[in-house]
């Protein structure tokens, strides 16, 4: 009996701790919505109102189509370098991480054991010769410097794909190649197919990371029309600065292809994070 | 039978053939030419850079040891950005791991919505960069962000100025980075559900409280995971550059002139690109000495079960 009353105790202290995080989780978002849908006459009161009245729907067209920023290009921008990179990264680092799960060759496990050590480097410690590099080559200005390294697979992503493949049993190759398969078939019928979720795992977090890249486009990109989504709204604050109701429209459209995703593959996020956090 | 399968399919020891050793470095050659391209190649080059004064428009000049007298001796900046990115990360780190601890315990309790709490506090993870630094900023604004006004409100506290007090901006960065501790939760909580119940079952037999259960079972099975939690967020926080560019600048008077911002500015306004160089490689040998120091103090705190060190 006594041992039960504890368990009630702490089942309420949970919840109450766990309410408690929920409001400080949303308070922010609910700023931010309430905050979009306000005219600068309706944010500079004190005390604030949660609740806008009336609602400032036009925050949104006057930030995305009247500020003078092309918001459309960068979005497109955004969506190209996004979809383009994701592509490549997956496609890369899945031969790659094929060829050290599924291949017996000489110099695999030395090669693996660097993998993990570039994976402890901070990938800003390069980014003076590289730009260095892309500028020799002329692709300053470009989406290039952003979208050609992509290819050429990421450690992080190569070691999840490569545990994932581990676990895969390999009689289903030898099966394949009797069947007449040669090695491409074996990778992209046999193995692909059965790596699904961790491929989708991956693509959810090069789509997060390059929706969200700040320091590679600003370092590489410098016209206008060139701009990321990130690159704009930065821009955006510079020259509205206080209009609060106008930026947080602008960082809720920015925000809200991220926000979709999550509520369409939350599953898949969660579970990527759970596949990389423990192997 | 198995064991010949296999044989033919990955070569074996034996038959590791000159076909199969090919196809092996063809297909990892991706990986390999990135790595020599824009990793092993860009840290050589940047030594050799390090050692020149180039601003990219003329030709890079030989400095000598210029560029690592003035850093070492000479720029007390150098000292202070590294100051300020370690104060960061020593206490948002563990700050982080302590929270998503906590809470990766709670919600691994037998509980109503398991998957919407888990979903809910993984949500700010999500988003990062410059809308959720906008965001924040207007969090943070001294006169009309909600921030003071809950203070005021909740505990009658006076204005305070979050990003303008040279005192308090890091620990506003800090704040805003633990509003997404969601990530080391949800890797605490797979971990936790890793660790086999008997261990549990048997502890109780033995008559142990739940408290003890945490500090005596719970905690040792988790050191491994935690250990991954601390080395990614190590390395995570010393690379904070968009928060602080985006929302300070570096300012007010350098108080959050962060190491990579000091580096870029360095780097792209200044074009310093050989003091930039020798900037990245400190960062790297710092980087590493950081690891290394995890790695080895791992060493007498991580517990990997079967007990041989990894």
């Amino acid at each position: 009996m006594k041992k039960h009353s504890l368990q009630l105790l702490l089942d309420a202290v949970t919840y109450l701790i766990l309410s408690i995080g929920l409001v400080i989780i949303l308070i922010p978002f609910l700023w931010m919505v309430s905050t979009a849908l306000k005219t600068d006459n309706q944010i500079f009161r004190f005390p604030p109102e949660w609740i806008p009245n009336p609602f400032a729907w036009s925050n949104f067209p006057t930030a995305l189509t009247y500020s003078g920023l092309p918001f459309g290009r960068f979005f497109l921008n955004s969506f190209i370098i996004t979809a383009v990179t994701t592509a490549g990264t997956v496609l890369s680092s899945s031969i790659v991480a094929f060829s050290f799960s599924r291949l017996q060759w000489y110099g695999r496990k030395t090669l693996f054991f660097v993998i993990i050590m570039t994976m402890m480097i901070p990938k800003e410690v390069t980014i003076v010769p590289e730009f260095i590099l892309f500028k020799t080559i002329g692709w300053i200005n470009s989406f290039l410097p952003l979208i050609v390294p992509s290819f050429f697979g990421y450690a992080f992503y190569i070691f999840i794909l490569r545990q994932y493949m581990m676990t895969i049993n390999p009689e289903l190759d030898q099966a394949a190649k009797i069947d007449g398969c040669n090695i491409w078939m074996v990778y992209w019928r046999i193995i692909m197919p059965q790596c699904r979720l961790a491929l989708l795992t991956v693509s959810i977090f090069s789509i997060q990371s390059h929706w969200n890249d700040f320091m590679g486009p600003l370092v590489y990109l410098n016209s206008l029309q060139k701009f990321t989504v990130s690159l704009g709204l930065r821009m955006f604050s510079g020259q509205y600065g206080t209009e609060w109701g106008l930026l947080m429209a602008a960082s809720l459209v920015a925000m809200l292809p991220i926000l979709v995703l999550f509520a369409v593959a939350q599953k898949y996020f969660i579970q990527g994070v759970v596949v990389t956090g423990i192997k | 039978m198995k064991r010949e399968l296999e044989t033919a399919l990955y070569g074996g020891k034996r038959r590791r053939s000159i076909g199969a050793n090919f196809a092996g470095w063809a297909m990892a050659s991706p990986w390999i030419i990135g790595f020599l391209l824009f990793t092993l190649g860009p840290v050589a080059a940047s030594l050799f850079i390090s050692f020149t004064h180039w601003d990219l428009l003329t030709a890079p000049r030989f400095a000598g040891f210029a560029n690592f007298d003035k850093m070492l001796f000479k720029d007390p900046q150098v000292w202070k950005s590294l100051w300020i990115t370690t104060y960061y990360s020593i206490v948002s780190v563990p700050l982080s791991l302590v929270l998503g601890f906590i809470l990766a315990l709670m919600l691994n309790r037998k509980i109503k919505g398991l998957s919407f709490w888990r979903t809910l506090y993984y949500l700010p993870s999500i988003i990062s960069g410059v809308a959720v630094v906008l965001l924040w900023q207007w969090i943070f604004s001294p006169d009309f962000g909600i921030l003071n006004y809950l203070l005021k409100v909740l505990f009658g506290m006076d204005k305070v100025y979050w990003l303008t007090n040279p005192k308090l901006v890091i620990p506003s960065l800090i704040l805003m980075s633990l509003w997404s501790f969601g990530r080391s939760m949800v890797i605490n909580l797979a971990g936790l559900q890793n660790i086999p119940t008997s261990l549990y079952e048997s502890a109780e037999m033995d008559g142990c409280s739940s408290i003890k259960q945490v500090f005596h079972i719970t905690i040792p099975m988790m050191t491994p995971v935690i250990f991954l939690n601390l080395v990614t967020g190590i390395i995570g926080s010393l690379q904070t550059f968009t928060n602080a560019f985006v929302m300070t600048g570096g300012g007010p008077i350098k108080a959050s002139l962060f190491y990579m911002l000091y580096l870029y500015k360095n780097a792209f306004e200044s074009f310093n690109m050989g003091y930039a160089s020798a900037l990245s490689w400190i960062l790297l040998l710092y980087a590493s000495a950081l690891t290394l120091l995890v790695f080895v103090s791992g060493r007498y705190w991580v517990h990997y079960e079967g007990g041989d060190g990894k």
